[in-house]
């Protein structure tokens, strides 16, 4: 089959051993949202942290059906980041039966910038999104583990992440 | 280092006159608080309804005091009587 994986501008972002950057964004779960740090998560242990396109987007759903089938909330909490609105947030919980998970909203992708994850979407203009991208971030903020799409779509190696995740 | 979560959360939907109204009240006191924005469905609206049986809104939690309350006009009377000063 012919088709194109676009590849996708190098970037800088956080590394093993750098500080993850702090931030405050709404987060959602099914019930409802309210500002949330970063920091305060991290007051109850490590956490890892998935940017994902918009709500919607097949390869959302994917992603996160992949990280449900592989329970990656069992052994560290668990947040996702994109820039669907709280509303949508909420909405996609639902529908795919994640009651228990939360995700952030970030609808002007600043945080993506602070992360080196920002992807300006072609064909949509003025819209800048998240790329596909996981932290696995510990108590103290270190990040121990980074993966970012270069291209696009990309799917993380959610085996070689879980094996951080489990270490934590 | 984080600073504390504010003693008061106010249970409010967006755009909701009644909530618009305690925040007013609560911003003229001076008093800091955290939203918790609810499901606008009132039906789904169960995280209101565990913590002050009632799936109104809006609703504050001081635990400053352990009041926990629904209804406006009661909120910025409590607001008044408890931080409104002599």
């Amino acid at each position: 089959m012919d088709f194109d994986v676009v590849d996708l501008p190098t970037t800088t972002h956080p590394t093993p051993g750098d500080l993850a950057p702090s931030f405050t964004r709404p987060l959602v779960t099914t019930e409802g949202w309210t500002d949330t740090s970063l920091d305060t998560l991290l007051e109850a242990g490590p956490l890892t942290l998935v940017f994902h396109p918009m709500d919607g987007a097949f390869p959302t759903r994917y992603i996160w059906q992949a990280i449900a089938d592989r329970d990656w909330d069992a052994d560290c909490q668990l947040v996702g980041v994109s820039i669907s609105t709280p509303y949508a947030h909420a909405q996609f919980l639902r529908d795919q039966g994640l009651t228990d998970y939360r995700l952030y909203s970030d609808p002007d992708a600043a945080v993506a910038d602070d992360y080196g994850v920002s992807h300006d979407l072609d064909g949509m203009a003025g819209v800048t999104e998240h790329r596909p991208a996981v932290f696995v971030i510990d108590a103290d903020k270190t990040v121990r583990a980074a993966w970012v799409a270069a291209e696009w779509p990309a799917f993380p190696p959610y085996d070689d992440l879980a094996a951080t995740i489990t270490d934590l | 280092m984080p600073t504390a979560d504010p003693p008061i959360t106010l249970y409010r939907l967006q755009a909701c006159p009644f909530c618009e109204r305690v925040v007013r009240r609560l911003q003229a006191l001076d008093l800091e608080y955290r939203s918790r924005f609810v499901e606008p469905l009132h039906s789904r609206r169960d995280a209101v309804k565990r913590v002050a049986g009632v799936r109104t809104v809006p609703v504050i939690v001081d635990e400053t005091t352990g009041v926990t309350m629904a209804e406006s006009d009661n909120i910025l009377d409590y607001l008044e009587a408890t931080y409104g000063g002599p």
